[in-house]
């Protein structure tokens, strides 16, 4: 089913943005489209929630619902707060030493 | 939301020392996604929750396998499915998040069908849960229009040589469910005995129903 945990959570974000309007499922489909058919993806469509994650991400800042920007910085921001979370402890966002 | 907090292995002694947390690219990418949805209000984590149960444990081929069965079994539910896929389908419970149309394809025993989509992966998600990974792959959705019988016949599928092969090219407004051959011999069958029969592969047209998949 799906690969990752985070995999999961990427469909269903897609499916409950589209269901809630945020933009139809052809503007999904061109934007999942664009990813798959960049230069150097694998070739088992082993990396197919990788392109998931990207068009999600292009199609929130084409949109002007998400910034380019702020989405690297809190994307930095989740991967110092984890590795600062102890083990055993729930990671959070505010986990992070440099926020 | 799930619980991806990663669990490193212990050691062999069992020290629990510089145990870090790591999260991939991926992983923190969805995060600040999610970061970034939630302080818009954008997202309810509950729905999401729910999103992801129901395709990890009640969309999947099952759905599709009644489909088929129950076009086996009812003729008037057959010409439905023929008319509007989309209706009959729904009637079962089995309805598409994205507002796509469906079409059923009726294997004969003059033409077998093969879907497949070369824009990216559409796919009949309602009835069949979430595309196997041959069929996001890109080998698949390059040859299966090119060279359909030799794909089919790396998926262990011989066709006669005078059946025709129509392949279906999938778009985010039209999906196809294959509605294979039922199997010979099956007539005493009921209709839960004969969904058995109807692997994922033979509803996208990779197998056939009743055979090994």
């Amino acid at each position: 089913m799906f690969p990752e945990p985070w995999a999961a959570e990427a469909f269903a974000m897609t499916v409950h943005l589209h269901e809630n309007g945020l933009f139809s499922w052809s503007e999904w489909a061109e934007a999942l489209s664009i990813e798959v058919h960049r230069p150097g993806r694998a070739e088992d469509g082993s990396d197919y929630f990788d392109c998931w994650v990207a068009a999600l991400s292009g199609l929130l800042v084409a949109k002007g619902i998400a910034d380019a920007g702020v989405i690297l910085a809190l994307q930095s921001a989740w991967q110092r707060a984890a590795e600062a979370t102890p083990h055993g402890m729930p990671i959070e966002l505010g986990n992070d030493p440099l926020r | 939301m799930h619980d991806d907090h990663d669990h490193h292995h212990h050691d062999h002694h069992g020290h629990d020392h510089h145990h870090d947390n790591r999260y991939s690219d991926m992983q923190a990418r969805v995060r600040a996604l999610e970061t970034v949805l939630s302080e818009k209000g954008l997202i309810d984590p509950g729905a999401i929750d729910a999103i992801v149960e129901a395709y990890e444990t009640k969309i999947g081929p099952r759905n599709g396998a009644h489909v088929v069965a129950k076009a086996w079994t009812d003729p008037d539910f057959a010409d439905w499915l023929k008319r509007d896929a989309t209706a009959a389908i729904a009637s079962l419970g089995y309805t598409g998040r994205q507002g796509e149309h469906m079409r059923a394809l009726f294997n004969t025993p003059e033409t077998h069908n093969l879907v497949v989509c070369t824009l990216c992966s559409c796919y009949p998600w309602s009835v069949l849960g979430l595309p196997p990974v041959w069929y996001k792959a890109p080998a698949y959705r390059s040859r299966a229009v090119i060279d359909p019988r030799g794909v089919l016949a790396e998926f262990g599928v011989t066709l006669p040589e005078e059946k025709k092969i129509r392949v279906w090219d999938s778009t985010a407004e039209l999906r196809y469910l294959v509605i294979p051959e039922r199997p010979e011999g099956t007539e005493g069958l009921a209709e839960e005995e004969l969904a058995g029969l109807v692997s994922r592969d033979a509803m996208i047209g990779s197998a056939i129903a009743g055979a090994a998949s």
